[in-house]
């Protein structure tokens, strides 16, 4: 692992809300590796979101620094735009473009931001859909789709910029049961593929199935990180001990 | 009265109010005035209208977050030229606005559908402009996000991704718009301009006969409102049943 490059690094991360009466996030640090699957669990309200929007500037910092491949981009200087093309994310509520097609919503960005062509970008866009198994919807709009269809195409939308790393707010949570499984299958088989993920989720059999690294928030601190065994198995802080006596 | 006397009478009154002297053409001539003078205030105010809003939402959106510098500078001073444009045409009326325009800003002006379109077209784009808002306003915030972690800047956002589900949502009150607009220019005929109002007016005042000239201008105007209702009826039905 050591050998691995630093990819994302978090420097004294701190967030608040409401003038300072609500600490999102304190004084967090932490290190994602390339090939990383960094899954980051806690209750509700302790900041969990709020970390990984702060990854890709969704959420503005307070204060402390994220590097991205090096660079400080919590530095205004810096072309945050540019950085946030490497930085694919997916939400919860899956945020297609209703107005789009599901071809059109995954080609957009690569033709306007990336410069291909439209027939490359298509190309791309269909051996992704193809592999999600959702190549004969490409011309339908998303509310002709499923949930767990629609949260399928998010991740290729975001696959289609050829990221560095993904971001995953939650994306199963806004999901009919029966649909969460064919959504962590595409998750399983990105990791599996060696893509840098952070992952907030609730669900802790992903967690510790896929994740190489786990990440236990309260309160908008990061009181635990380890192994999946170490945290399920062998959690040390009282917090993290009752938090996975309600969940699990 | 027989009824054969009656309808004589009429024949006459129709004859004297319409055909004579071809003054059915005040009432075409008029309405053509009307539906020029609508449609390019209607555009006029649309492209203000987006204008107007884009600032507007721009300011309330990310206002607070923007760095103090140029950029923030102008946006402030824009909003600022915004808001006071949309309280002084909607705290005025329109035919206040529109004589205004006439006698004092455009004085040396010949064209008078000019002027009455200019001073439309300003009145309707600070309506125009907050229906364009509240359509920017409903789009779910998470669009905007989308937009803005493929890596789109704050423009190209607002383009390809707000700024078209807002037009389209707010498209019906848009043609709504139409249909006020095109009643409200009957008031054109304070700065002597013959629109469909002012030509039915002087039909009477030819005629001293206000009932046929008058109505048939009524008529005129309401037939064309139910029919561009009937048509935004439609295009609402044909929004709604597409995608969503
Ligand atoms: N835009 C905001 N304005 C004010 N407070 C906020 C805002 N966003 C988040 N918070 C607060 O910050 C804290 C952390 O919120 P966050 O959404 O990051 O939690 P979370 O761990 O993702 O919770 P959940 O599991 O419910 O999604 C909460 O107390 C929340 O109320
Ligand atoms: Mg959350």
């Amino acid at each position: 692992m050591n050998d691995k490059k630093t990819l994302i690094e978090v420097s004294h991360l701190s967030k608040h809300f409401a003038d300072g009466k609500i600490k999102a996030l304190d004084d967090i640090n932490t290190e994602i590796k390339q090939g990383e699957v960094v899954v980051v669990i806690g209750p509700s309200g302790s900041g969990k979101s709020t970390f990984l929007r702060c990854l890709n500037l969704l959420e503005v910092p307070t204060s402390g620094h994220i590097y991205f491949e090096g660079v400080d981009i919590t530095d205004k200087k810096n072309n945050i735009n540019v950085h946030r093309q490497k930085m694919g994310m997916v939400f919860q509520h899956f945020n297609l473009f209703p107005h789009m097609t599901i071809l059109k919503n995954m080609t957009i960005a690569p033709m306007k931001l990336l410069k291909k062509s439209q027939q490359e970008a298509e190309e791309q866009a269909m051996a992704l859909l193809k592999r999600v198994g959702l190549e004969d919807r490409a011309n339908a709009y998303p509310s002709q789709l499923s949930g767990g269809q629609k949260q399928r195409v998010a991740i290729v939308r975001a696959l289609c910029m050829d990221p560095e790393v993904m971001l995953f707010d939650e994306p199963t949570s806004a999901l009919d049961p029966e649909m969460v499984g064919e959504v962590l299958e595409v998750m399983k088989q990105l990791a599996s593929e060696n893509m840098t993920m952070v992952v907030v989720t609730h669900e802790m059999g992903f967690a510790r199935e896929v994740a190489s690294r786990v990440m236990f928030m309260a309160d908008g601190v990061q009181i635990e990180e380890g192994t999946p065994a170490e945290i399920f198995d062998h959690p040390k802080s009282e917090r993290l001990k009752s938090f996975l006596a309600k969940v699990l | 009265m027989t009824l054969e006397e009656w309808f004589a009478s009429w024949q006459t009154r129709l004859y004297v109010n319409f055909i004579k002297d071809d003054r059915w053409r005040y009432l075409t001539d008029g309405l053509w005035v009307t539906l020029k003078l609508t449609f390019f205030a209607v555009l006029l105010g649309i492209a203000i209208g987006m204008v107007i809003s884009i600032i507007r939402s721009t300011k309330d959106k990310n206002g607070d977050e923007m760095r103090w510098g140029i950029w923030k500078g102008l946006l402030y001073i824009a909003d600022f030229f915004a808001r006071v444009y949309l309280t002084v045409i909607r705290g005025t009326p329109v035919v206040v606005q529109l004589m205004i325009m006439y006698y004092i800003i455009m004085v040396s002006s010949t064209n008078k559908v000019l002027v009455a379109v200019l001073a439309f077209g300003i009145n309707s784009g600070a309506y125009v402009a907050e229906i364009f808002r509240s359509g920017i306003m409903s789009i779910d915030n998470g669009q905007f996000e989308a937009g803005r972690s493929l890596g789109f800047n704050y423009v190209q956002t607002m383009r390809y991704i707000i700024i078209p589900q807002a037009f389209k949502n707010v498209l019906p009150t848009l043609a709504n718009e139409f249909i006020v607009l095109l009643k409200e220019t009957s008031v054109a005929g304070y700065v002597a301009l013959q629109d469909l109002t002012k030509g039915g007016d002087i039909i009477r005042s030819r005629t001293y006969d206000a009932f046929p000239s008058l109505i048939a201008v009524a008529l005129i105007y309401l037939v064309m409102v139910m029919f561009f209702t009937k048509l935004v009826n439609k295009l609402e039905r044909r929004l709604r049943s597409s995608e969503r």
